[in-house]
């Protein structure tokens, strides 16, 4: 499994402690993430997905285990790896242009001016704001900034892009462009993707690969390969008999891990 | 609709200054002469010679001082609010600083620096220093914590992270700071200026009133008014271009 | 601990640092005198008859300024808040009159008061007078908001609405607006006191310095300072006691 592995969670295991209080938000997480995977991570609320995001992005620390990216155990945040936020509108800085958030990181990996300006330009057209360059996030509808989000992401060339619940906050009418964007962008650049989302349906539509997270103290519940044939479309992939079987499973998973977490039993194994 | 506006602003100044004009025309009170006479004597004070002899290196000393105390407030106060232990350490010692009156220190001043422009521009930066640094220290704390993370992981570090994202970030609360610096700035230049009478707007007004000249020394004090008017305008000025990404975020939020 | 360790630390180093200093060398004594002699003089101080009327007559000027300040800083800010389209009509010349510094009054308060305190009190309520006049109008705009909002829902009398809705959101800025008064009093009492002469604490640093009385000077400074520092502490304590109840927390980071 670890043959093509881009990112490797050996054994994460995070416990929160403040004064007596002791809150072990991550059990034991183990799982690869293949290159060229689009990876999709559900689970109940409190599963510890931001606790597991944050450790993959290297902005928190485990308590034991280890995170690899590329082979290299991730003492901070890698730089091979572009996060997009949940709150978009608090991740860009509201005092630069669209064009100027996008070309920030390409600046600090010191790439020539000429290149800069090429991968922005790129980064604009693939998320379809190509006339945006020159207004400021806050003058852009929220979508329009996740999608600026998701263009900083895409122009900084990451080996693995993580994304955090990212179109939690938008509408659903927003929320399926935004997934065919993902889908589009993914296959275009040959992304290898990390998406953390509540929604079970949008991770069974993006992903090729779902893992489901137990309650707190975190483990995999579930590893569902989203075997729904290609190409997939808001039109005609959700109505898929297949979808269906694999959304169920999951949901019942996710039930499960709620319900475990009521009663404190042992999470059970779909 | 813009003659509604402008009638609007100027339709109580203008009835105030009608109503002083009569009021104060048959006025033979030696202390409050008419305000025509004042302003005859304004404009043949302030509008020439004493504009550059007064004026000007009031307006010299103010600049200089004011510049300093940005400086300084900023590069300590940017330090002192990113690091935890320091500002803890830091915090009573400025706050004691700051509560000392400024024009306590003038005499302090003036027996180290004597009675010149040296004193008088340590006077300005011993006073509008404060509000400054205590603004870029409370600024440079408060940044966004989702948008430190996404430094973090864009590698955005050191003094990259300086220039792009703290000071941006603090430059709203600083420009407060500054806000305030300024206005103790033209107190305080007024005060060491009638304190050492030596040239300035505030001696001249002092030396006035102590010979009695007393429609020339309220002739002064409308030009120290407008001297304060004008660059609280130039400030404003100043603040709307600075921070034009700030204002035209708030405006939107306040719209929605 | 850790926490009022490192506060404390802070004063140890500059005390060790102004003690150190003149006496070995490196700052000139005559100027800079250290501060053991300082603290011997504030004792000194302390003991004399004389320092107690400059500080009661500084308190005196200051109390009575700030609360004429306070009082004309309210009524105005109530009518020019309450009365419909008084803001409008009012807002050039506050914006005209407020950066006008209250130094500027400095010859006319001669003329009429000399040096005795009252050209202290007039300063002062000029001065402070802003502060608290435009937190009432921030207040009052706030209350517009809420009445806006919520009363006419609930369809509160007027009695009503003044007891439970506008009171309650003035009064975060009442306080934060006497708070600010009262640094600003303090600031153009001693300033009275040092160009006009008038009788006070201000007046007593100048006579030290000019009488060569270094150390005297230097304690009747930290003395200002002790005053602004407890006028501070008193206030924020006052103001959190009141507003204990009140949701919000105005932070108003002021001179």
């Amino acid at each position: 499994m670890a043959g093509n592995a881009v990112v490797s969670v050996q054994h994460l295991n995070k416990v929160y402690q403040s004064g007596t209080r002791r809150v072990e938000a991550i059990g034991d997480l183990t799982f690869d993430v293949e290159a060229g995977d689009f990876t999709c991570i559900v689970g109940p609320s409190g599963a510890g997905k931001t606790t597991l995001l944050k450790c993959l992005s290297g902005l928190l620390a485990p308590t034991s285990g280890a995170i690899l990216v590329n082979g290299h155990a991730v003492a901070g945040p890698p730089a091979e790896m572009a996060v997009v936020f949940q709150e978009y509108g608090r991740s860009l800085f509201p005092w630069k242009t669209v064009r100027e958030n996008i070309e920030l990181p390409l600046r600090e990996k010191n790439i020539a001016r000429a290149e800069r300006r090429r991968l922005v330009d790129d980064a604009l057209a693939a998320v379809a704001l190509a006339g945006a360059g020159d207004s400021y996030p806050w003058q852009l509808s929220g979508g329009m900034q996740q999608r600026v989000a998701i263009a900083r992401a895409v122009a900084y060339q990451p080996k693995v892009m993580v994304l955090d619940e990212p179109f939690a906050a938008v509408d659903a009418q927003t929320r399926a462009d935004l997934e065919d964007l993902m889908l589009r962008l993914w296959s275009e650049l040959d992304l290898t993707v990390i998406f953390v989302t509540h929604d079970i349906d949008e991770a069974v539509y993006l992903g090729h690969r779902v893992l489901v997270l137990s309650s707190s103290p975190t483990r995999i519940l579930d590893d569902v390969l989203v075997d729904i044939p290609a190409p997939r479309s808001q039109a005609t992939t959700r109505i898929e008999p297949r979808f269906a079987e694999l959304r169920t499973r999951i949901y019942r998973g996710v039930q499960e891990a709620k319900s475990a977490a009521r009663a404190t039993s042992e999470p059970i194994k779909g | 609709m813009l003659l509604r506006g402008a009638f609007v602003e100027l339709a109580l100044p203008l009835a105030l200054f009608a109503l002083l004009f009569v009021a104060s025309s048959n006025s033979t009170n030696f202390y409050f002469p008419s305000l025509a006479k004042v302003l005859e004597r304004f404009d043949a004070l302030w509008l020439g010679q004493r504009f550059v002899g007064d004026v000007l290196p009031s307006l010299g000393r103010l600049i200089l001082g004011y510049l300093i105390a940005c400086l300084a407030g900023i590069a300590i106060g940017v330090p002192i609010g990113m690091f935890g232990p320091l500002r803890r350490a830091a915090e009573p010692v400025l706050e004691f600083f700051r509560a000392i009156p400024p024009p306590a220190l003038i005499p302090v001043l003036v027996m180290l620096a004597g009675f010149g422009d040296t004193m008088k521009v340590a006077v300005i930066v011993t006073g509008s220093i404060w509000p400054i640094l205590l603004n870029t220290v409370e600024g440079v704390r408060s940044v966004d914590h989702v948008l430190d993370e996404t430094c973090r992981t864009y590698q955005i570090k050191g003094m990259s992270r300086m220039w792009h994202f703290v000071l941006p970030g603090a430059s709203p609360q600083i420009v407060v700071g500054m806000r305030i610096g300024l206005s103790i700035g033209i107190i305080l230049m007024v005060i060491s200026e009638m304190f050492a009478a030596t040239n300035g707007l505030g001696a001249a007004i002092i030396v006035f009133q102590r010979s009695f000249e007393i429609p020339e020394m309220w002739s002064g004090v409308l030009m120290l008014g407008l001297f304060g008017f004008v660059l609280s305008v130039a400030f404003r000025l100043f603040e709307r271009r600075t921070l034009r990404w700030y204002y035209g975020m708030r405006d939107l939020e306040r719209r929605s | 601990m850790a926490r009022h360790l490192n506060g404390a630390s802070g004063f140890l180093l500059l005390a060790i640092l102004w003690e150190a200093a003149p006496r070995l060398g490196l700052a000139d004594p005559r100027f800079f005198p250290p501060l053991s002699a300082l603290v011997v003089e504030l004792f000194k101080l302390a003991g004399t008859e004389e320092f107690w009327a400059y500080l009661a007559s500084t308190m005196r000027t200051w109390a009575i300024g700030l609360l004429a300040a306070t009082v004309a800083g309210v009524v105005a800010g109530l009518v020019i808040g309450l009365v419909p389209g008084a803001r409008k009509y009012t807002h050039s010349t506050i914006e005209f009159l407020r950066p006008i510094p209250s130094v500027a009054l400095i010859p006319g308060v001669i003329l009429i008061f000399g040096s005795r305190y009252q050209s202290g009190v007039v300063l002062i309520t000029y001065a402070a007078f802003w502060q608290v006049l435009l937190q009432m109008l921030y207040g009052l705009h706030d209350v517009d908001a809420v009445a806006r909002d919520t009363a006419r829902s609930f369809r509160f009398s007027t009695t009503g609405f003044i007891v439970h809705v506008a009171w309650p959101t003035l009064l975060p800025f009442l306080f934060t607006g006497i708070r600010l008064a009262a640094s600003i009093a303090l600031v153009l009492a001693v300033t009275a006191e040092m160009v006009i002469g008038s009788f006070g604490i201000g007046r007593g640093i100048v006579v030290a310095q000019t009488s060569d009385a270094i150390p005297t000077m230097y304690a009747l400074v930290i003395v200002t300072g002790l005053m602004g520092v407890t006028i501070n502490i008193a206030a924020r304590a006052i103001e959190k006691r009141v507003l204990r109840w009140h949701p919000s927390v105005r932070n108003a980071i002021a001179a």
